[in-house]
């Protein structure tokens, strides 16, 4: 596998060896910054295409196909014309927090998705407790969208916002379950680490039962927690109009549309860094030609490939199942889901203990 | 196995946030800049359904969401307690496990309890 902290030692020698240690620390973080800016408006206009091109598949349509060759330029097309229109300023609201809501709600995403690794040492932020870390940024995106309910002065906002944060704290509660049986399996909470772990088999095969029973509460707990699928009753269209962001016009609504599909990103890259490998390459132990030949594509198509997939899983539910209700909404994690996690991660550790494990 | 070995974790999360601040800022201000204004005495009204709006929205909610709520904070402090303990759940071995599934039991039986209540029924 190639090593990336090759390159980017590189270029640290490079800028120290012409410049005080200081600057040269702030070149590498507007450096930093501009990579996240790119990956992120890049991912971001990739997953709305997909997402209509799979849609429009699985309703028997084209999709976007007008604007330039298979409707590749549709999303530039839209995100252009989002950028145009007037930003209104409504009465009654509660500006500053009505303002501050897409602020929350944006940097919470980009610092998540700085914080997968996409490949060996291309990863920008790399705590010890990176999982947990994940998670607890992944909590304060909430926040963003309770303000934004509440400060629209709008009661159909309010409800959606309402339903959001209950639904959203909810499966967070299984969603850390089912990752924190990966933890006890693996041992430490390190993205990279648990990656390394991972390379002659992946987690899902490596705890077999518990770990297949986590990942699948994993990707319905994601499911929810995205807002995504069968339960996005936060903006239910037919009772609630758009839910939490029906006042924002403009590029104000817009940031909620990248972070929803950033999002979306962000839980399919977790879901392939923690039970399908991340970067590592699919490898079957004994079978070396087989191994070698896995080994020849690169890690970050790996990990954007696990990703995707799990993408393509979460939005196949979508199209799939009709919308819940709040109370089965609410039953399904807090009847089932959580005390089924709670025991698979007992079973897990029981599993780890006795090393019944890969 | 950083991305740059120099910079502390630290100043990273520092960059990230600001990017994303720096985006938001950034599109709203070629959006002010480039967007069309017009100004009507209607345009300012809360949009909800199409109908004028009446009466207070910001106003004292449904309790059933904040029992989820307390609910949640309990459940999530449990999360927060095990996270250290899976981390280092093989070198404590068999005892460690025990003390934990009791730690977990008694959780469990305070879900049972709320259930028995009905806290979890929506109504």
């Amino acid at each position: 596998m190639f090593d990336f902290g090759i390159v980017t030692n590189w270029i640290n020698d490079l800028l120290v060896g012409c410049m005080p240690v200081w600057a040269a620390t702030l070149i590498e973080c507007v450096i930093i910054g501009v990579l996240i800016l790119l990956t992120y408006t890049v991912l971001a206009l990739f997953y709305i295409l997909y997402e209509r091109k799979l849609c429009a598949w699985f309703q028997c349509r084209l999709g976007p196909m007008r604007v330039g060759p298979w409707g590749l330029l549709q999303v530039f097309a839209d995100m252009f014309k989002i950028l145009i229109k007037e930003l209104i300023s409504l009465k009654g609201t509660d500006k500053f927090l009505f303002k501050l809501a897409p602020y929350i709600i944006i940097t919470s995403s980009v610092v998540m998705l700085a914080c997968l690794p996409w490949g060996r040492g291309l990863q920008i932020i790399d705590y010890n407790i990176g999982i947990f870390f994940i998670l607890a940024v992944s909590s304060v995106g909430v926040l963003g969208i309770l303000l934004a309910g509440w400060s629209s002065n709008n009661k159909y906002t309010l409800i959606g916002a309402m339903r959001s944060g209950a639904q959203m704290i909810s499966y967070e509660l299984s969603l850390g379950l089912a990752l924190m049986s990966i933890v006890v399996l693996a041992g430490t909470m390190n993205i990279n680490e648990l990656v390394a772990l991972q390379e002659h088999a992946w987690f899902i095969f490596q705890g077999w039962l518990p770990a297949v029973v986590a990942f699948i509460i994993y990707v319905i707990a994601a499911t929810a927690e995205t807002n995504r699928g069968p339960f996005d009753l936060p903006e239910a269209e037919h009772e609630l109009t758009a839910g939490y962001h029906t006042e924002y016009s403009g590029i104000h609504f817009g940031f909620f549309y990248l972070a929803e599909y950033l999002n979306l990103f962000i839980v399919s890259g977790i879901a392939s860094l923690m039970f399908l490998g991340g970067w590592m390459p699919f490898h079957i132990a004994g079978w070396d030609g087989f191994n070698m030949v896995m080994n020849w594509i690169p890690g970050p198509i790996w990990f954007l490939g696990k990703a995707f997939f799990i993408s393509y899983v979460i939005i196949w539910f979508k199209w799939t199942f009709p919308r819940v209700r709040i109370d089965q909404m609410l039953a399904l994690e807090w009847k089932y889901m959580m005390p089924f996690a709670l025991v698979n991660l007992i079973v897990m550790a029981v599993f780890v203990a006795l090393g019944w494990t890969f | 196995m950083n991305l740059l070995l120099e910079i502390s974790n630290g100043d990273l999360a520092v960059t990230a946030t600001l990017t994303g601040m720096g985006l938001v800022f950034a599109a709203l201000l070629i959006a002010k800049l480039i967007s069309p204004k017009s100004y009507s005495v209607k345009k300012g009204e809360t949009y909800e359904c199409g109908i004028p709006t009446r009466g207070e929205s910001m106003i004292q909610f449904k309790s059933g969401y904040y029992i989820f709520a307390i609910l949640f904070l309990l459940f999530d402090v449990e999360t927060v307690f095990l996270y250290p303990w899976a981390t280092i759940m093989r070198s404590l071995g068999p005892n460690g496990l025990l003390c934990v599934a009791i730690f977990m039991f008694i959780l469990i039986l305070g879900l049972a309890y709320a259930w028995r209540k009905g806290a979890l029924k929506w109504q």
